[in-house]
């Protein structure tokens, strides 16, 4: 990758998307399926951090809690409540998967903010994972909850009669592009973002400029820690959007 | 050379998806945009929409992901 760097600007020291690169921990060899990677190390680190929030920081069980604690239950109660008005009541059943979600994404996504780290949540593959498995639940849940009645979700029956053979060849489009919609909107803003701060970081290189490069790449540091919250809270969102739809697809 | 054109082609069609970004950012500005005069107008009510705000910019911003991929698609996968 380096001669890579090299060989396109003589001026840039590295590459934009050389951050995204899957690379061995230990060595220089392969990627196999069991190959501990950055990936690993991060997903790891991810796992680490969001169980010394929430089972560490509540270990207390404070009447007055301190700030860990105190950020563990808002974060809590901040998805409970969306489950909540979203969903339903009916669908607080399935709150812990919508919880794990929403902590997974959070973290993947700040902890990718820190220097040198890995976004784990920039790679397609992460987040294809992620969506595929809401959007196959939901879909399973709707039929078993619904059955046939299910399929009403496509048959739009406050609309005209001679429109809803139209209305259903899309609604049909739009439910099998849930998934690709879901996962590429969370891999891109992640990735997007942070090729913009690695460019702007690369014009730090040139003396005249780089106070404006260096304000850019704080004012863009600001705007994707926002970025990474929102992501997340939007994956969340949809997610409960997707349930709702399977637990009532009268409307 | 036949090769060469199809690659000038494949490059121009991703810049061009390219422009379905700019369409996107027009969409989600809208939606937000209309959100806050709603919101000034009756602020007690604008507490509980912001997740109806959060459920519009996202579908807004999903016909951009759509040219997004297409470029993604002209760039790594024709």
């Amino acid at each position: 990758m380096a001669t890579e760097a090299q060989g396109e600007e003589a001026g840039l020291a590295f590459h934009p998307m050389d951050q995204f690169l899957v690379k061995p921990l230990f060595g220089d060899g392969p990627v196999h399926w069991y190959t501990p990677t950055n990936v690993t190390l991060w997903l790891f680190i991810i796992v680490i951090a969001i169980t010394a929030l929430l089972v560490m920081g509540t270990r207390g069980r404070a009447i007055v809690p301190n700030r860990v604690q105190s950020i563990a239950e808002l974060a809590y109660g901040m998805i409970h409540k969306m489950v909540e008005d979203v969903v339903g009541k009916d669908g607080l059943k399935y709150f812990p998967y919508i919880m794990t979600l929403f902590m997974f994404i959070v973290f993947a996504n700040m902890l990718g903010l820190l220097p040198k780290a890995f976004t784990v949540t920039s790679h397609i593959a992460v987040t294809g994972v992620l969506a595929m498995a809401v959007f196959l639940s939901v879909t399973v849940l709707g039929f078993v909850k619904n059955g046939t009645h299910f399929l009403g979700l496509f048959w739009v029956t406050s609309a005209p009669l001679v429109l809803r053979p139209v209305l259903a060849i899309i609604e049909v489009i739009s439910y099998f592009v849930r998934p690709v919609s879901h996962s590429i909107r969370l891999a891109g803003n992640m990735m997007a973002g942070h090729a913009v701060i690695k460019v702007f970081a690369g014009f730090a290189a040139i003396a005249v400029i780089s106070p404006v490069s260096i304000l850019a790449v704080t004012a863009m540091y600001g705007l994707e820690v926002l970025v990474a919250f929102i992501q997340a809270y939007v994956f969340t969102i949809l997610t409960c959007v997707y349930l709702k739809d399977a637990l009532h697809p009268g409307h | 050379m036949e090769g060469n054109i199809a690659e000038l082609g494949q490059y121009i069609g991703a810049g061009l998806a390219a422009i379905g970004s700019g369409a996107a950012a027009v969409g989600v500005g809208n939606v937000a945009g209309n959100f806050l005069s709603g919101a000034l107008r009756n602020p007690s009510a604008a507490a509980g929409q912001t997740a109806t705000l959060f459920i519009g910019i996202a579908f807004a911003e999903a016909l951009g992901i759509f040219a997004f991929l297409v470029a993604l698609l002209l760039m790594f996968a024709v």
